[in-house]
């Protein structure tokens, strides 16, 4: 039952996600990509880009949108897609909710306790792994093209990789500026 | 005194017009809820926020959720939530339900073709710009290496490493590095 396997699997991912919205793209990727299957890198990748363009927190957008495909790729219709929607968005948040409501006082009161701060400085690192293991992972002939397909594609994917990693580093480009650009880019280049 | 309504509509507005992710809700946030409306002090504001970021889950639905049970208990988180995530989860379903017709258009496939690999890309340097923040160094980088490792090459659940992450933390200040994590 795919609304059982959503709302188990974005329980999860609430509840392990040390470290911003980054890091929730790359546990849910490997959840709803790698582990479930439940949909394309292909795919998913266009999700990402549609939730950097709209408002709010990315990891919502994220756990929005994949629930909604995940249904409706499973067979359902788009209505029942919505219900997958909402069932994601509210799974992802229902355990760090009830965490806070029982912890925040505690919480605030040993605010300088060690060892929480070993285990969250060690998170900090490890989830950078993370990050770029998912990365990685969405590198894939269907997201840059292929050199037997498409050498132009290839290329051209490599050269808008390489470029927006650069800016993004220089933080001052807001990746919604970075994702019109390469739309434009792709548009002038392959709709032509 | 802040009222439910009110709430709703403070991280309704916060909301709508943040594009790019949690941590660029901060200064609006700041700006509504301590300087306009002040609900909070400064103080109690930055505790919030590294409370929020010490939580799992999303860092903007914890502020929401941690500012609105500080300031009207359990309904007032709930509300303080409804309001930050409504309006963006309304609009991702709106898109998602058009994109539906619109996917296999080969106008909007080029388009696509060109954003995939800047979305990787953007994916890819957050790797490097939260390095620092996160205390990276040649003697502790073996850590993400192994991890991406882990789970790009095995396929291991990165679940898994947060967990073993978290444990290892913790048994190395309490055993290993005893006098840094005293001092």
């Amino acid at each position: 039952m795919i609304f059982w396997k959503l709302f188990y699997t974005f329980c999860k991912i609430g509840a392990f996600n040390f470290g911003g919205g980054y890091a929730m793209i790359a546990l849910i990727q490997d959840e709803v990509v790698e582990k479930q299957a439940w949909m394309t890198a292909q795919e998913f990748t266009d999700i990402v880009a549609m939730s950097q363009m709209t408002p709010g927190p990315i990891g919502i957008n994220v756990a929005t949108y994949a629930g909604y495909t995940a249904v409706v790729n499973a067979g359902y219709d788009p209505w029942m897609g919505v219900m997958g929607a909402f069932l994601s968005s509210f799974s992802v948040i229902l355990i760090p909710f009830v965490l806070m409501l029982l912890l925040a006082h505690y919480l605030l009161k040993h605010k300088n306790n060690k060892n929480l701060n070993n285990i969250f400085s060690s998170l900090r690192i490890t989830v950078l792994g993370l990050i770029a293991a998912a990365a990685l992972q969405l590198a894939t002939p269907a997201n840059f093209g292929s050199w037997s397909q498409s050498p132009l594609q290839l290329c051209l994917s490599l050269a808008i990789f390489l470029i927006v990693f650069l800016l993004s580093l220089k933080k001052k480009f807001s990746p919604v500026l970075l994702i019109l650009l390469s739309g434009a880019v792709g548009l002038v280049v392959y709709g032509t | 005194m802040a009222g439910y309504f009110e709430l709703f509509w403070s991280f309704f507005k916060i909301g709508c017009f943040t594009l790019g992710g949690g941590f660029a809700m901060i200064p609006l946030m700041e700006k509504e809820l301590v300087q306009q409306k002040q609900w909070l002090s400064k103080e109690e504001f930055l505790d919030l926020l590294s409370l929020s970021q010490a939580m799992p889950g999303v860092f903007a639905v914890n502020m929401a959720t941690s500012i609105g049970y500080r300031l009207r208990g359990k309904t007032g988180a709930v509300m303080s939530v409804l309001g930050n995530i409504l309006m963006p989860i309304l609009t991702i379903l709106a898109l998602a339900l058009c994109f539906r017709y619109f996917r296999d258009n080969a106008v909007v496939e080029s388009i696509f073709k060109g954003i995939r690999p800047c979305v990787v890309a953007l994916i890819a340097a957050p790797v490097f710009t939260m390095a620092k923040n996160a205390g990276l160094n040649w003697r502790n980088c073996w850590i993400p290496l192994l991890a991406a490792a882990l789970i790009w090459l095995l396929g291991v659940s990165p679940v898994l490493i947060i967990i073993i992450a978290g444990l290892g933390g913790f048994l190395y200040g309490r055993f290993i590095n005893k006098k840094e994590a005293a001092a």
